[in-house]
């Protein structure tokens, strides 16, 4: 680039240009087209894609150790069964989801690389421990849940290769989000033992679970022009809202007490109203303050470190043999 | 197992058929539950995956042995009182299975010998004369077809890959070796279902183990190991030191809160 260039003619016209760009961008996200891949895109919004894709992709991969947890204390083989099923599912979001932030020009071993150098965030959720067995039934239904509500309206995004991916991934959601239930279920019918470890483990996972939804809308800093783009469809205020009031009555059902002296049911409004989060201890968690930071983040280097020599021995094997490799594999 | 006469054929004792399908059911179980301790942190995504999968089959052939041994014993016992409620000694898996993850390399090994073990036995298992086995070894051997070719393919690998996966491998080949001679020397409990035209004819099982593994072997540029007796004898209860924590672990919940329903 010449910077004399900068006040020419020339200049001006591209700026017209881009201008021009820009505008005929967002009339397509308007009229709800999907963007593709080689489709021109604004910088901003690629690079606003790939970070919310590889956050959302890396809480898939780290959301398997709370639960890989329990796998080998599940206490039925069945529970056990459906549980490995679960977290190899949550393997498979966060494969599917590090393909479509591939399509933006970004590879996976950087994106891993960003997760391990602690420099990219993972959802908070996963930085808190899961106790008991019943915590596995709570975060099916709490956090599986969240993420429904949260996810769902992605499978609208205006991006098409991740608005595909999440039709995909809503499905698996919904069905751990009723796995997790009827666990909750099954001990809140179990013995006076088992009630009280569901009622410790929503206790526990309630307020954590809404704080997913990402801090108030006065203080959430990328929203409005994630709404243009329409990578985001609804504020986090209002995706809390929802949240809590699918989420009450089946507190209820279940006969466990939501952890919250202050919610009440607000009649003209029809919602629930709850009482005051404590944004302290979200941002201290965000912050890496959290009980469990420390623990997934060296659980994720211990695998990747152990798993070093194995992906040599595969990448050498590959050349020497011409085996086709997988990215995987190299990274 | 088909060429003796119906008529003829002895009858095994429902003992000797419980025993029998235990080994099985139990070889399966604790395999899986070995595997399941590797999930979220394999050396790659789509390995942590492939290992899972393995563990999911291995669990539910479990789960389909058990609940079988549970109506053959005819004690109302379940698949789950089977797995939580029974003592080390009780136990029938190989020992092999219970060998812990170790490195991937270790892991690996003793998936390659195992596998290559089930393969062979289910494949026979599909011709039992007890239908209710033979219906679960058809299913499970396309499973362990499946685990063969992983866990062949990555014996490749790493065999054939960088020297330190050569060295690696050959060091968990030499130390698990140990463990085979007991999938291959039938007891006489193997002797008797053979006889029953229930198991496979024992010297089948070491010929094609044997054929398979040298094959496996071979491409992998690895040297097999010198023959090692030693007395495991998981099949009848004698298990190593390693079951009883990986029971303790996998039976905390069902026996802190006895009775309860999950
Ligand atoms: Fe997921
Ligand atoms: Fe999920």
């Amino acid at each position: 680039m010449y910077t004399q260039a900068l006040d020419s003619p020339a200049a001006a016209a591209a700026d017209a240009h881009e201008r021009d760009r820009l505008e005929r961008f967002q009339e397509r996200i308007d009229r709800d087209e999907k963007i593709e891949p080689k489709d021109w895109m604004p910088e901003a919004y690629r690079q606003t894609l790939i970070r919310q894709i590889a956050q959302h992709a890396h809480s898939e991969i780290v959301g398997m150790l709370p639960e890989g947890n329990w796998i080998t204390r599940a206490p039925s083989l069945r529970r056990k069964a459906v549980l490995i099923a679960k977290v190899q599912d949550e393997g498979g979001h966060g494969m599917y989801l590090y393909s479509a932030a591939e399509t933006l020009g970004v590879s996976r071993g950087q994106l891993i690389e960003q997760l391990l150098s602690g420099r990219a965030k993972y959802s908070s959720i996963f930085n808190y421990p899961t106790l008991t067995w019943a915590d596995i039934g709570a975060i099916g239904w709490l956090v599986d849940g969240a993420a429904i509500m949260n996810q769902i309206p992605l499978c609208r995004c205006s991006y098409g290769p991740y608005a595909r991916a999440m039709v995909r991934i809503c499905k698996e959601e919904s069905f751990h989000q009723r796995q997790g239930y009827e666990i909750m279920l099954t001990l809140s019918r179990g013995s006076a033992a088992q009630r009280a470890m569901a009622q410790d483990a929503l206790n526990r996972w309630w307020w954590p679970s809404l704080m997913m939804f990402g801090p108030s809308d006065a203080h959430s800093v990328h929203t409005a022009q994630s709404m243009r783009w329409k990578i985001k469809r609804f504020s986090n205020d209002e995706l809390r809202q929802k949240f809590i009031d699918v989420t009450v009555p089946q507190a209820e059902f279940l006969g466990l007490a939501v952890p919250d002296p202050d919610l009440r049911w607000d009649e003209s409004a029809q919602h629930y109203v709850p009482g005051p989060i404590d944004w302290s201890e979200f941002h201290a968690v965000l912050k890496g303050e959290g009980p469990c930071n420390r623990e997934r983040l060296e659980a994720r280097r211990a695998a990747h470190e152990t798993g070093r020599w194995v992906r040599e021995a595969a990448a050498a094997f590959a050349e020497k043999h011409q085996e086709p490799l997988r990215a995987a594999q190299a990274g | 197992m088909s060429a003796a006469s119906e008529s003829v054929r002895p009858e095994p004792s429902a003992e000797e058929r419980f025993e029998y399908v235990l080994r099985l059911a139990d070889t399966s179980l604790v395999a899986g539950q070995r595997l399941a301790e590797l999930l979220g942190h394999g050396p790659t995504l789509e390995e942590d995956l492939a290992l899972g999968n393995m563990s999911l089959d291995l669990i539910g052939q479990a789960r389909l042995l058990l609940a079988l041994a549970g109506r053959i014993e005819g004690h109302g016992r379940d698949e789950d009182a089977l797995a939580f409620l029974r003592d080390a000694p009780d136990f029938r898996n190989v020992a092999l299975a219970e060998q812990p993850n170790g490195d991937f390399g270790e892991t690996l090994v003793r998936q390659c010998l195992l596998d290559a073990w089930q393969l062979e036995s289910y494949e026979c298992l599909t011709g039992s004369s007890d239908r209710e086995l033979a219906d679960i070894a058809h299913k499970a051997v396309k499973e362990c077809r499946y685990h063969w070719r992983f866990s062949s393919g990555w014996l490749a690998r790493l065999g054939d890959g960088t020297e330190e996966s050569h060295a690696r491998v050959s060091a968990a080949l030499e130390s698990l070796w140990r463990f085979t001679d007991e999938l291959l020397t039938p007891d006489a409990l193997d002797a008797r279902m053979a006889v029953c035209g229930i198991g496979p004819a024992p010297a089948l099982i070491r010929e094609r183990w044997e054929t398979r593994m040298a094959a496996a072997l071979a491409q992998a540029k690895l040297e097999r190991p010198a023959h090692q007796h030693y007395p495991w004898h998981g099949k009848r209860g004698v298990h190593t030191e390693h079951l009883g924590h990986l029971l303790a672990e996998m039976q905390f919940v069902p026996r802190a809160y006895p009775g309860a329903t999950w």
